[in-house]
């Protein structure tokens, strides 16, 4: 401690998968690292996802979310040089290099000489008239309640968003007891794995593309939607209104990137759409443009759980490397670890993403 | 409502404690969140818009955003979603944007 | 169509079927995997390699009928709850299994309705077995007795009035 300053090698911001991997990267290679997670456990959303991911055998695919989330958090807390602190927001980090913690009801100033941003995404809201409405939740908020909390956030609820959250989401709805009258979904087409949509159908759930929210009704909180369909290009057929009742309407319409820290720590952002918003640029190491600062997960662009362990273990290893530390063994697990994502990327399914980064990785000599 | 049974996941309940909502007194169990304290009791309002005196309830569930603000122990703009219950708490609809003193 | 809601069609159903006399001949594997998603855990759990090893992570998986007993390890294993198992060596009728994460379980010997890819009824069915009813890791295997033109169309259950 220098004036009530800690130092240590490296601050990872986020306990979520790509933080955790960030952080036992970090420290195979002898690194000290202090992990803020600002929720009270570690695994961040995955914690909650009961169904098994994709991947192969190095992100535990074939594995539940939340049994992933549990391996990897015991593994951090059982690792040497890993201090982890949960209920400790990063509040901000400043032009001297010291971020500040809320740790305990006080300020915990840190000077890291590496920081990673893993700080995960935020789920999109939509306009609709009656949208502020309680009742009207994100997909992941019903989620929460129900996988983390063993409570029911209503029993008939319309799910909006044909992407993967959506599709799960409703499934997890039905196990825990719930009904759901439909999945709407504004595009023609669902954005969605084929297999996680013939789950809920195989369960009765109609997924009705082409279809939007026109407004949510209720005394006090929600008691039914509007639903109606929509045109090619996505406007509203007047006519085609339909009535849906319900006491829960689900927003699955997308995640925005956590780019606070990062932007605030002053490295440069882009506006990436494949990449889901407005993301920190960064190079094949995950440098940012600020340095010292590193960005993985959801934070560096919205894609999976998978990819995110991957780019966890790049940033955490850059670190380490750039701090002279780990050797070649360091090397080689880098080459590992960017070989693994490239892999975990090269199918159709990742088009839209390796679009993203191509733009981004093209912003990184402008900076 | 709370979930009984679930095909993957097992809900330990801790212990039985009570705190209040505006004044009225809630049952809930160690460990649950406010926000998730209330939803099982069937309590959906959690405060109302400072201008148009809207209803508001829970949206994001992971103290991402502000949707469910409300006064805890004196304290205002507490986010309900991420803040756990304390036997006794007192927990109050917030009016307008809160006042500290 | 499977770009709408995820149900193939005819001839999506005929690309992953064994032939008439594997399905006669015992078990064996049926999976559904329609897109190239990077995934590899069946492949990884099969112990008869009859699922070919993926170099690339996202191909689909293909079968080597040949050599799948249908012993259901990737039924199991596999995250989309896309594998189903058919056995058409019985007199009675063909068996299937069916990934199953819903409570209530049935009971060995009841009787329940047997819902299609779209959660349509296709009649009550009798249920042979339940193996794996501790969910936590794995889902439940659902062992239902079909009419053997239903192999290919039941992929569900229901409980409801059963």
């Amino acid at each position: 401690m220098t004036g009530g300053v800690r130092e240590c090698d490296v601050l990872v911001i986020g306990g979520g998968p790509a933080g955790l991997c960030a952080a036992l990267a970090a420290a195979s290679c002898g690194v000290g690292v202090i992990m803020a997670e600002r929720d009270g456990h570690l695994g961040g959303q995955l914690a909650k996802q009961t169904h098994k991911f994709f991947g192969s055998a190095r992100q535990f695919g074939g594995e539940r979310g939340f049994l992933i989330a549990q391996r990897l958090a015991a593994e951090a807390e059982n690792a040497a040089g890993i201090e982890i602190l949960t209920e400790t927001p990063v509040l901000g980090i400043y032009e001297d290099g010291v971020a500040t913690l809320l740790h305990r009801g006080g300020h915990m100033k840190v000077r890291p000489r590496k920081i990673v941003a893993a700080c995960g995404a935020a789920e999109n809201f939509l306009a609709f008239e009656g949208n502020d409405l309680p009742g009207v939740c994100s997909a992941g908020a019903a989620e929460t309640l129900i996988n983390a909390q063993g409570v029911l956030p209503g029993r008939r609820a319309l799910m909006v968003g044909g992407g993967n959250v959506g599709l799960m989401v409703a499934y997890q709805l039905l196990q825990a007891g719930m009904e759901v009258p439909a999945l709407i979904n504004h595009a023609p087409q669902i954005d969605g794995y084929w297999v996680h949509a013939a789950k809920i159908r195989r369960s009765g759930v109609p997924i009705l593309n082409s279809t939007t929210i026109k407004s949510a009704y209720g005394n006090g909180q929600v008691e039914g939607a509007i639903i109606c369909e929509v045109d090619e290009n996505r406007q509203p057929l007047p006519g085609t209104e339909r009535r849906v009742e319900c006491d829960l309407i689900c927003l699955a319409v997308g995640l925005s990137p956590l780019n606070g820290l990062c932007q605030q720590a002053g490295a440069a952002l882009a506006y990436i759409p494949e990449l889901s918003g407005h993301v920190p640029v960064t190079d094949e190491y995950l440098r940012t443009s600020q340095e010292g600062l590193y960005a993985a997960g959801d934070a560096a662009g919205v894609e999976e759980a998978a990819t995110a362990m991957e780019e966890g273990k790049i940033a955490g290893l850059s670190a380490a490397v750039a701090l002279g530390y780990g050797g070649t063994a360091a090397q080689e697990a880098l080459t590992e670890a960017a070989a693994e994502l490239k892999r975990l990327r090269e199918g159709p399914m990742s088009e839209r993403i390796r679009r993203g980064l191509a733009v981004l990785r093209s912003e990184v000599i402008k900076c | 409502m709370r979930i009984r049974e679930h095909p993957i996941l097992r809900f330990p309940a801790g212990g039985k404690i009570s705190f209040f909502f505006d004044g009225r007194e809630v049952e809930a169990f160690e460990g649950d969140t406010v926000a998730g304290a209330l939803t099982a009791a069937g309590l959906r309002i959690l405060a109302h818009s400072r201008r148009l005196g809207r209803p508001r309830g829970l949206f994001c569930a992971i103290g991402n955003c502000a949707s469910c603000l409300m006064e805890v122990d004196g304290q205002p703009n507490v986010r309900v979603c991420v803040e756990k219950v304390r036997p006794g708490m007192q927990v109050c609809s917030q009016a307008g944007k809160g006042r500290l003193l | 169509m499977l770009a709408k809601d995820g149900l193939p069609e005819e001839g999506d159903l005929r690309a992953v079927m064994p032939d008439e006399k594997k399905l006669a001949a015992g078990p064996a594997a049926i999976i559904e995997c329609w897109q190239e998603i990077p995934c590899d855990a069946c492949a990884r759990a099969c112990p008869n390699y009859a699922i070919l090893p993926m170099p690339n992570l996202y191909e689909r998986p293909q079968v080597d009928f040949s050599r799948c007993r249908g012993c259901g390890v990737c039924l199991s294993a596999c995250p989309g709850l896309a594998i189903f198992i058919a056995d058409g060596s019985r007199s009675e009728g063909a068996v299937l299994r069916l990934p199953y994460e819903f409570l209530p379980l049935p009971q060995a010997g009841q009787r329940v309705a047997g819902l299609g890819r779209a959660g349509e009824v296709l009649g009550k069915f009798l249920v042979l077995d339940v193996t794996g009813a501790n969910m936590r890791e794995n889902p439940a295997v659902i062992f239902l007795l079909v009419p053997p033109d239903m192999a290919m169309r039941v992929r569900n259950i229901s409980l409801e009035g059963a």
